[in-house]
């Protein structure tokens, strides 16, 4: 068994080129997990980052700076009366919810995370993510029109038309990105996601920077679209709180409401990762071509660990500024807990990535390899999800039309336009 | 049946006591063409109880339909069966985000009845009272309207502001939200040590967080589609709806009764009436901010020359208005404020009318909202800026 393990930890390609299954099972597992873990841990820093934004505190009761508020919300929205409306469609009804988060959660088979850190890599990886998570809008659909009420409705309906007006503009930049990837030595181009990554390691460059100013126009648009396609503040319009009440998911409540609430951060952390993947270099770490020596390997590979550790001094430092009232006592030790717990994670980190460096060619080196990857992959989704919070804070809403109008008079003939010039400059240049 | 696309206005039956038409279609379900959607009572943006019955093609509004009187307390009948010192406290309930406007309308209208004046201490402390309140009721409305049209942030930041008006308040006269600050004659309070310093203070504070909503509205592209061109309403409309206050002005209406008909000492500080020129949201907007501006103004006038003397006039222990009747209305936050008071030499008010500025505005949502959208609804009631308590009473 553990010559199984550390087998695996030394391949170099994904579970599902080599053809193991059991590895893609646990795979899968990991990524649910830790999609959901990461789910319960953006509600926290969420409704924290808008808190400070708005000069209030957020969360500050359960546990130690609410650090365990998402998981009384979790155990509460569990223990709530699950409620269907007696003239709802009972069965649409039902299954509306895990349309949207079977869609939000396939997608990640494709995502690499790394070169070896991915369920599998299909040929047509992009048009697989692009295809499942618009899938996504079906379960909104559907969750508004089975709900049999009038706001549901009219959020469902604006969700439709949203995500197909957006989707256009988003594929328009997609296929920019792609014609960019048949710019490296082969001429081919590729739709596999670990192969647009690897095109932007053979080029050199991020493709958010290539044919400056094109790729950046048409990540911005790619950015904008994300936003319209996950249905966030400035363009959410399928929930708009003051004018839908709660737009599609109005009759929903309890565990239901959250499966929505998951199948939402799921796609906006899945949409970002296409993001990532298509314009800002996937897993490389910065500066790969620029600084290649293997010091600065070694000193890029330290950075998980470098984060854990600062992490763990904010959590220390939160410690020792707790209030010394015996009332805080236990939430004290808790933080402390905490702090430690990123500090071992913090430590473990910088081992193995101190390890990996002594011999190159070892399992160590693998596994500190793949964490670097992990890492800076989700580091750049990280950006992203802040920037959603971001807009959250920052603007108001969108009206419906003014939406569709942007959608279709501006994002799509600057898309097709910034399609057809990449494809011109292209030529030119290859 | 169906309200033709055109004609949307013309079509109300003669006998429904309703402008929609809201009898049930012939052909109940897939009838596709029409949607009768209730927005509130119970509805985020509809500011408390109100309920609008919408009618929508698609998203487009053919008519809307405000059903009041979830907020109905009687406040105009209770008046009759209390003195006129019972019922001061009771008009702090009506617009209770300006509950001291409220005070100063009927302490005033009282006081025409009965023929004699606050002294001029008394004045002044009135009028930084009741500017201070403008700026809460202002700030109030600015935080809520900017959160129904979808930006979160500028409500806590005025609530942070509105804060210290109404600790000035509580130091003041104790209570933060219905004041009942003001007595028939005059003032209960005498100013408390520091009153005037607590003011500047606020005053310097409060000036340069104007320009940080600004930042975050006034030029923003979103808050700007949001709000230009939407519900408009033109002069002749406003004036012939009776719409009065910032609603009026952002019509280009220069109508202000603290300039119009000068009550308490107005007529002493110098400032401006901000005026709008197309009548529409964002016009409102800029409006109300800049009356802000004016606020400020008035109030460093005043707490910079607040005369010693007394601060209640000579008035009876029973308070019996010779019999007749009065009119007198005051520029209240939202727009004039009127009270009618019948009396017949008793010590309870024989009839007493409140002209409330809200309910009267609210009626002009419809013509505001007629062919905008839903979103536009929930903007447009924001910008009326209404307080059900005081629309129903």
């Amino acid at each position: 068994m553990p010559n199984f393990i550390m087998s695996y930890l030394g391949s170099t390609v994904t579970p599902g080129q080599a053809g193991s299954q059991f590895w893609a099972l646990i795979y899968v597992l990991v990524i649910f997990a830790g999609v959901s873990l990461i789910v319960v841990c953006m509600n926290w820093l969420e409704r924290k980052a808008l808190a400070h934004f708005q000069i209030r505190l957020g969360p500050m009761r359960v546990g130690p700076h609410g650090l365990l508020q998402p998981i009384a919300d979790a155990l509460k929205l569990m223990l709530k009366e699950d409620i269907i409306p007696t003239e709802a469609d009972q069965f649409v009804f039902w299954v509306a919810p895990m349309i949207g988060l079977i869609a939000s959660f396939t997608v990640y088979i494709v995502i690499p995370f790394g070169p070896s850190q991915a369920v599998t890599d299909m040929n047509i990886g992009i048009l697989f993510m692009l295809g499942v998570s618009s899938l996504g809008a079906l379960g909104i659909i559907v969750a508004g029109w089975s709900s049999n009420s009038h706001y549901p409705l009219l959020g469902a309906l604006r969700s439709s038309a949203q995500t197909v007006s957006y989707e256009i503009a988003m594929g328009m930049t997609v296929i920019s990105a792609i014609l960019m990837t048949s710019m490296n030595a082969t001429g081919t181009g590729t739709l596999s996601m670990l192969e647009i990554v690897r095109a932007q390691q053979q080029q050199g460059i991020w493709f958010i920077f290539k044919f400056f100013p094109l790729g950046l126009i048409a990540f911005v648009i790619f950015a904008i679209a994300m936003v319209a396609e996950t249905n966030r503040a400035p363009f959410d319009m399928a929930e708009a709180e003051s004018e839908l009440t709660a737009g599609f998911h109005t009759e929903y409540s309890g565990l239901r409401w959250s499966l929505f609430m998951l199948a939402e951060y799921a796609a906006m952390i899945a949409i970002s990762s296409i993001g990532v993947t298509l314009w800002l270099g996937g897993w490389m770490r910065p500066f790969p071509n620029l600084l290649h020596a293997p010091a600065w390997d070694f000193i890029f590979s330290l950075f998980p660990g470098l984060t854990f550790g600062g992490l763990a001094a904010i959590a220390f430092i939160g410690t020792a500024r707790m209030p010394s009232h015996s009332f805080f006592k236990i939430q004290r030790i808790g933080l402390a807990l905490f702090a430690a717990l990123l500090g071992f994670i913090a430590l473990l980190l910088l081992v193995i990535a101190v390890a990996g460096r002594a011999a190159d060619t070892s399992v160590a080196a693998r596994f500190s390899e793949g964490i670097g990857n992990v890492y800076w992959f989700l580091l750049k989704v990280a950006i992203f999800m802040y920037l959603f919070i971001w807009y959250r804070a920052t603007w108001p809403r969108y009206r419906f039309d003014q939406l569709m109008q942007i959608g279709w008079k501006v994002m799509l003939p600057i898309s097709l336009g910034v399609l057809m010039l990449t494809a011109i400059v292209g030529v030119i240049v290859s | 049946m169906r309200v033709p696309e055109n004609d949307a206005k013309n079509d109300a039956p003669v006998h429904s006591l309703s402008n929609l038409n809201l009898e049930t279609p012939e052909k109940p379900y897939l009838d596709s063409n029409e949607l009768v959607i209730n927005m509130g009572p119970q509805h985020p943006a509809t500011h408390g109880v109100l309920r609008v019955i919408l009618k929508l093609d698609g998203e487009k509004i053919l008519g809307t339909e405000c059903i009041i009187g979830y907020l109905h307390r009687g406040v105009e009948k209770i008046a009759e069966n209390r003195t006129y010192t019972m019922f001061n406290p009771y008009v702090d309930r009506m617009d209770y985000c300006a509950a001291v406007s409220n005070g100063l309308g009927y302490c005033e209208a009282v006081e025409k009845l009965l023929n004699v004046e606050a002294p001029p201490r008394a004045q002044y402390i009135r009028v930084i009272l009741t500017e201070l309140q403008r700026l809460a009721s202002h700030l109030l409305w600015l935080g809520t309207h900017a959160l129904d049209i979808g930006a979160m942030t500028p409500l806590f930041y005025t609530f942070r502001d509105r804060e210290e008006v109404l600790k000035i308040f509580e130091k003041y006269c104790g209570a933060r939200l219905t004041t009942h600050a003001f007595r028939i004659g005059g003032c209960q309070y005498e100013t408390y040590a520091g009153f005037e310093n607590d003011v500047k203070k606020f005053l310097t504070f409060f000036a340069p967080k104007i320009g940080e909503y600004e930042t975050l509205l006034t030029s923003n592209r979103i808050w700007l589609d949001r709000t230009k061109n939407i519900g408009v309403i033109s002069a002749a409309d406003a004036v012939a709806l009776g719409v009065t206050g910032p609603v009026l002005r952002a019509s280009g209406v220069k109508w202000d009764l603290r300039k119009a008909q000068p009550y308490a000492n107005y007529s002493k500080f110098d400032f401006e009436i901000p005026v709008g020129t197309n009548g529409d949201t964002y016009d409102r907007y800029l409006v109300r901010v800049a009356e802000m501006r004016q606020s400020i103004r008035i109030i460093e006038q005043a707490v910079g020359g607040i005369p010693e003397g007394p601060i209640m006039a000579k008035v009876p222990k029973v308070i019996k208005p010779p019999a007749g009747e009065i009119y007198h209305s005051i520029e209240a936050p939202k727009g004039e404020l009127g009270y009618f008071i019948v009396s017949d030499g008793s010590t309870q008010p024989y009839r007493l009318r409140v002209r409330p500025p809200s309910f009267v505005n609210l009626q002009a949502l419809d013509l505001m909202v007629r062919g905008a959208l839903v979103a536009d609804v929930v903007a447009v009631i924001g910008t009326i800026d209404i307080v059900l308590g005081e629309v129903d009473r």
